[in-house]
């Protein structure tokens, strides 16, 4: 019976340990009702995956209403993996959570931390689950405005204004995202993805359409922080709680990155994109260069959580690169570097969050020679860097040859140039946090620090052991990359 | 605060009428316009009057801040909650047919209902927290 309710249960479970952890005073009370939370998530989300991967698509009717009247969810490969990678991380980061949360954030403050962290999950599983185009607009509000608060509860007082700024962009591109969905509405009567294809595909491709693609395309890259709409990211990962952070770099832009493809592949149809408008070429030139300009600017930072948080921009330019080039092989990149990248950044972030834990700063000038006083975390942070970079036995290398090798077969063998060439200004933002860090000499004040407690420790290593793992024996993710992929091609949703 | 009698007392006369006003919108939203979100809005506006004019500590006499944070939960909870039920009663979630035995439209009517007073507790919670975080700065 539970078997078949799974897809609500995986936003059920979530959305009421949120309730459970606001209706508690106490920070670990709440904690200890995330943590339970998270983990029946997960739980869920690998059971519903072996179904997929065992029955293939599966549909749910909310309220037993039959779709496209009622709203359905459906689960495919392609969310299955989002949904799976949304877990993972959200279970991953839970016992990190308790000691870095109850350090930075005041203790009537803790418990709604909690519930806007599972709020947060809610929505980012909502949206990936649902097969409705109004309802993943309820769930993008619902994990939005859960992440304002979030990023809102940060330590300095600049939170508040890159919360605010933040809610700004992120209202703006939900409207707009509504705003499509809504043209898309007056055009086909319906609201059901599915249906939505089905009705689009004998639809004249008309201005309405286009102006619909133009406004939900907008309205998703100002989510997913798609260069040049990317200006709000560095501010608010920089000013959230390092908990926060993990979480939102892993998984919210991943999530949108998900919802443009499922709206690309499986509304629209890719080859309707084709069409006379160069959507996909615009959005190859972002994405190289987000690649490039993000990565750079990244060279140039201080604060080394604002230098990762470019570094996402550069690392989401890859993820809608291989969107933007519409093979298989290319969207499989895209896909498993949600995956990978999701492992790496919050390894990174992880690891950054235990040094603020430590030193109270993450200004280069101040971990001057950190990794001799915490080996361990800066161990972590350097494979991650490494994954970032690309390099081979990590899992950038295989996201990044995924890329190169949609390149080579599409002939564009420049592109596979500038994949290999934007992954050098990699080396240099990595690089000189790497140098700080180990070839310098500590400070009076860092040499004074010890290594990180084990509950910060563990989760950090976790990621980074998963950078190495899943870089080496690529077979899972990228198998399950590969069948989402060709889910999503053929446009079975 | 001497020269307010006339709004005072207004004010007393009028907030029983906007509390059945509140309840009328509720109750009647299943046949006419209105229901939990809007009955909410009345409600908590019939307390916001009720601070403007006798101090938000008057008002915090009678719905304490700790209640709020609780009851804005809790609405949500209410709402979920029906849904949950009818998981037990082995249907999908939020397929209200499954709370009567009778007849499946009863079940409807009741689901909606509950669904509309979770609406209504956590739409009239959260404009009073509103009303009380503004009114509070400063104290």
């Amino acid at each position: 019976m539970i078997a078949h309710h799974l897809p609500v249960i995986i936003v059920l479970v979530p959305l009421f340990g949120a309730l459970l952890s606001a209706l508690t005073k106490r920070g670990a009370v709440a904690w200890g009702i995330a943590l339970i939370a998270t983990v029946l998530t997960l739980a869920a989300t690998i059971g519903l995956l072996g179904h997929v991967l065992h029955d293939g698509v599966i549909s749910y009717e909310i309220g037993g209403w039959a779709p496209p009247i009622g709203i359905e969810y459906r689960v495919d490969m392609a969310n299955a993996l989002v949904i799976l990678i949304v877990a993972t991380i959200a279970t991953v980061i839970m016992p990190y959570a308790r000691v870095s949360v109850a350090k930075e954030l005041a203790a009537d403050q803790q418990a709604w931390f909690y519930t806007m962290y599972m709020l947060c999950v809610a929505g980012l599983i909502g949206i990936a689950v649902t097969g409705d185009a109004f309802n993943a607009f309820v769930f993008l509000e619902v994990s939005s405005l859960a992440t304002y608060t979030m990023i809102a509860l940060g330590q300095s007082r600049r939170s508040l204004l890159s919360a605010y700024q933040y809610l700004i962009m992120g209202t703006i591109g939900a409207t707009f995202y509504i705003i499509g969905i809504g043209l898309l509405l007056t055009i086909t009567g319906t609201l059901n993805f599915v249906d939505l294809a089905a009705r689009i595909a004998v639809t004249p491709y008309d201005r309405a359409m286009l102006t619909a693609l133009a406004f939900i395309t907008v309205g998703i890259g100002l989510k997913l922080a798609l260069f040049p709409l990317h200006v709000w990211l560095p501010n608010a990962y920089a000013r959230a709680p390092s908990t926060g952070t993990a979480l939102l770099a892993s998984t919210a832009t991943k999530v949108a990155v998900y919802l443009l493809i499922r709206v690309y592949f499986n509304v629209f149809g890719i080859s309707n994109i084709v069409g006379d408008v160069p959507v996909l070429e615009l959005l190859l030139v972002l994405s190289i260069a987000a690649m490039f300009f993000a990565s750079f600017v990244a060279v140039f930072e201080k604060n080394v959580k604002r230098l990762l948080a470019y570094s996402s921009v550069a690392q989401v330019g890859y993820m809608i690169l291989g969107l933007s080039m519409a093979t298989s092989t290319a969207l499989t990149g895209t896909l498993v570097h949600l995956a990978n990248h999701a492992m790496m950044k919050g390894a990174a972030f992880l690891a950054i969050g235990a040094v603020s834990y430590q030193l109270g700063s993450v200004s280069l000038e101040r971990m001057k020679g950190i990794g001799r006083v915490m080996p361990v975390t800066m161990g972590c942070f350097v494979v991650a860097g490494l994954s970032l970079i690309g390099v081979p036995g990590t899992v950038g290398f295989i996201s990044k040859y995924y890329l190169v090798v949609a390149a080579f077969e599409k002939g564009w063998w420049w592109l596979a140039f500038m994949i290999v060439a934007s992954s050098l200004i990699a080396v240099f933002y990595v690089g000189r946090v790497v140098e700080v860090a180990w070839f310098a000499e500590p400070s009076k004040e860092a040499a004074k620090l010890k290594e990180a407690p084990l509950s910060l420790l563990l989760p950090t290593v976790a990621l980074a052991a998963a950078c190495v793992f899943f870089g080496v024996d690529a077979s899972l993710t990228a198998g399950l990359a590969e069948a989402a992929a060709n889910a999503l091609f053929g446009g079975s949703l | 605060m001497r020269l307010d009698v006339v709004l005072r007392v207004v004010t007393k006369l009028m907030l029983p009428f906007m509390l059945v006003f509140a309840s009328y919108v509720q109750f009647h939203g299943d046949y006419g316009p209105g229901g939990g979100f809007q009955a909410g809005v009345i409600a908590a506006a019939a307390l916001i009057l009720y601070a403007l004019m006798f101090g938000l500590s008057a008002a915090q006499r009678v719905v304490p801040t700790w209640l709020v944070e609780k009851l804005i939960p809790l609405g949500v909870m209410i709402y979920a909650g029906t849904g949950v039920v009818s998981l037990f009663l082995h249907e999908n979630f939020l397929n209200y047919s499954a709370l009567s035995h009778h007849h499946p439209v009863h079940g409807q009517e009741w689901g909606v209902f509950t669904v509309e007073v979770g609406v209504f507790v956590t739409v009239s919670s959260t404009m009073i927290a509103i009303f009380y975080a503004f009114g509070g700065r400063g104290r």
